[in-house]
C-alpha cells in the first residue's frame, strides 16, 4: 500500500540529552588554558670571566621593597611612572653616538642605549603581583621604544612583527624575511634587564 | 466542509524541539575548540596576575609548568596556608624543582631538550621570596627560558 503522508518524523528529542551528555563531559574535564605571559631569560649561573665595568650612570636602579613602593634611582616614585623613567634612561642617547635617539642627551643617565642596563631588585616580601607589573612596565619601556624605531623604518610596529615572527604557522618564507628586521630592531635597543639577587632585609 | 478545513480540532500544536540539539552542539563545539584537557588539578590558589606586553606560548610539548600558589581550601587543614610548589599532582619542596625540570627534559624528545620553557603559573599573591628560591633552582640545572604565566589585562590592575 502506497504511503500517504511522506515519510515519518523522527523524534529528534533524545538527540539532545546526547548533545548535553558530551558537552557536560567536556566541560569537566577541560579547562581553558592561559599559554601567555612574559617571557623571561635567567642569568647563567657561571659568573662572566672577566669582571666587566659599568658605569653607575648607565645603570638603571628599580628597587621594590616588601611594602610594594619602588625606589627607582634612589627616588620613590609611583609605579605609573615608571615607564616613562625607563624610556626617558633608555632613549637618552648622552654621549651623542646614538644617532636614533630622541632623548635629552642629559650627560648624567645613560650614554647609549646599547650600554644601558636596567637593575631589578625586590624584597623577598614583595608580592608578585607587584613583581610582574613592574616587570611589565620595564617590558613596555622597551617595546615602545622598539615600536617607534620600527615604525620608522618599517611603517610597522615592532611587537606585531616579532609576534608574527614567533608564531609557528607563520611561513617560513616570511620568516626569514622578518628575522632580519626583528634582529635590527633588537639591536637598535637591546634588552638588558638583570635581576640581583634577592635581598633579606628584615 | 470547504477543502481547506483543519484537519485536526483546536489542540495546540507541539513545540518543536529540533533545533535543541543543534544549539547543544554548537555550545560544545565552542567548548571544544577553546578548552584543552586538563593534565593535573591544580591544588594550589592560581589566580594568575594581569600583564599587557605578553607572548604567546605556542607548542604545548615544549613548556614545563610550575605551580605556585597557597594550598587550595582541601588541602589546608594538611599543607597549612603558606605558598607551596606544586610539580605534577603533589606538592614539593623547592628543592625538588631542579630535579623535576631535568626528570622532565630527559622525557622529551631530543631535539626539543634545548628549547623548553618553564612556565611559572604563580598566584598573585605569592611572595617573591619562594619565586627566588625557585629561580635559583632553575638556574642550577641550567633552565634559562622561563614564562611568568599571566593574563591579558591592566598590570595596574594588580595592585589593587
Amino acid at each position: 500500500m502506497p504511503r500517504r503522508g511522506g515519510a515519518p518524523e523522527v523524534n529528534a528529542g533524545s538527540m539532545a540529552d546526547i548533545a548535553f551528555l558530551l558537552l557536560i563531559f567536556f566541560l569537566v574535564t577541560t579547562t581553558i588554558e592561559t599559554d601567555a605571559g612574559l617571557d623571561r631569560m635567567l642569568p647563567p649561573m657561571e659568573p662572566p670571566e672577566d669582571n666587566v665595568v659599568i658605569k653607575q650612570k648607565n645603570i638603571f636602579t628599580v628597587n621594590i621593597n616588601r611594602n610594594g613602593q619602588l625606589l627607582v634611582e634612589d627616588e620613590l616614585t609611583d609605579i605609573t611612572k615608571l615607564k616613562d623613567k625607563a624610556i626617558a634612561f633608555l632613549d637618552n642617547g648622552g654621549d651623542g653616538t646614538c644617532t636614533y635617539c630622541k632623548g635629552k642627551n642629559d650627560p648624567d643617565s645613560s650614554d647609549n642605549p646599547d650600554k644601558a642596563i636596567i637593575s631589578l631588585k625586590n624584597d623577598r616580601e614583595t608580592k608578585y603581583s607587584t613583581y610582574i607589573t613592574v616587570q611589565n612596565e620595564l617590558v613596555a619601556a622597551y617595546n615602545d621604544l622598539r615600536d617607534r624605531e620600527a615604525q620608522r623604518l618599517y611603517k610597522r610596529d615592532f611587537t606585531d612583527m616579532e609576534a608574527e615572527y614567533l608564531n609557528s604557522e607563520t611561513p617560513k618564507s616570511v620568516k626569514e624575511a622578518l628575522k632580519e628586521k626583528v634582529e635590527r630592531i633588537q639591536k637598535l635597543f637591546p634588552q638588558k634587564l638583570s635581576e640581583a639577587e634577592t635581598s633579606t632585609s628584615n | 466542509m470547504s477543502k481547506f478545513a483543519k484537519k485536526k480540532d483546536g489542540d495546540l500544536p507541539a513545540v518543536s524541539t529540533a533545533s535543541l540539539p543543534d544549539i547543544v552542539f554548537m555550545l560544545l563545539f565552542f567548548f571544544m575548540t577553546v578548552t584543552t584537557m586538563k593534565d593535573s588539578s591544580i591544588m594550589v590558589e592560581n589566580t594568575l596576575p594581569n600583564a599587557t606586553e605578553i607572548k604567546k606560548l605556542d607548542k604545548k610539548d615544549r613548556i614545563i609548568y610550575v605551580y605556585v600558589g597557597k594550598p587550595t581550601k582541601d588541602y589546608q587543614k594538611v599543607f597549612g596556608t603558606l605558598a607551596k610548589v606544586q610539580l605534577n599532582d603533589k606538592f614539593a619542596d623547592v628543592s625538588e624543582v631542579g630535579d623535576y625540570i631535568l626528570a622532565e627534559r630527559a622525557k622529551k624528545p631530543q631535539e626539543l631538550q634545548n628549547v623548553l620553557t618553564t612556565a611559572l603559573k604563580v598566584d598573585k599573591e605569592a611572595n617573591m621570596g619562594i619565586i627566588s628560591d625557585i629561580k635559583q633552582e632553575l638556574r642550577k640545572v641550567n633552565a634559562l627560558k622561563v614564562n611568568y604565566t599571566t593574563y591579558e589585562g591592566d598590570a595596574f590592575k594588580n595592585l589593587q
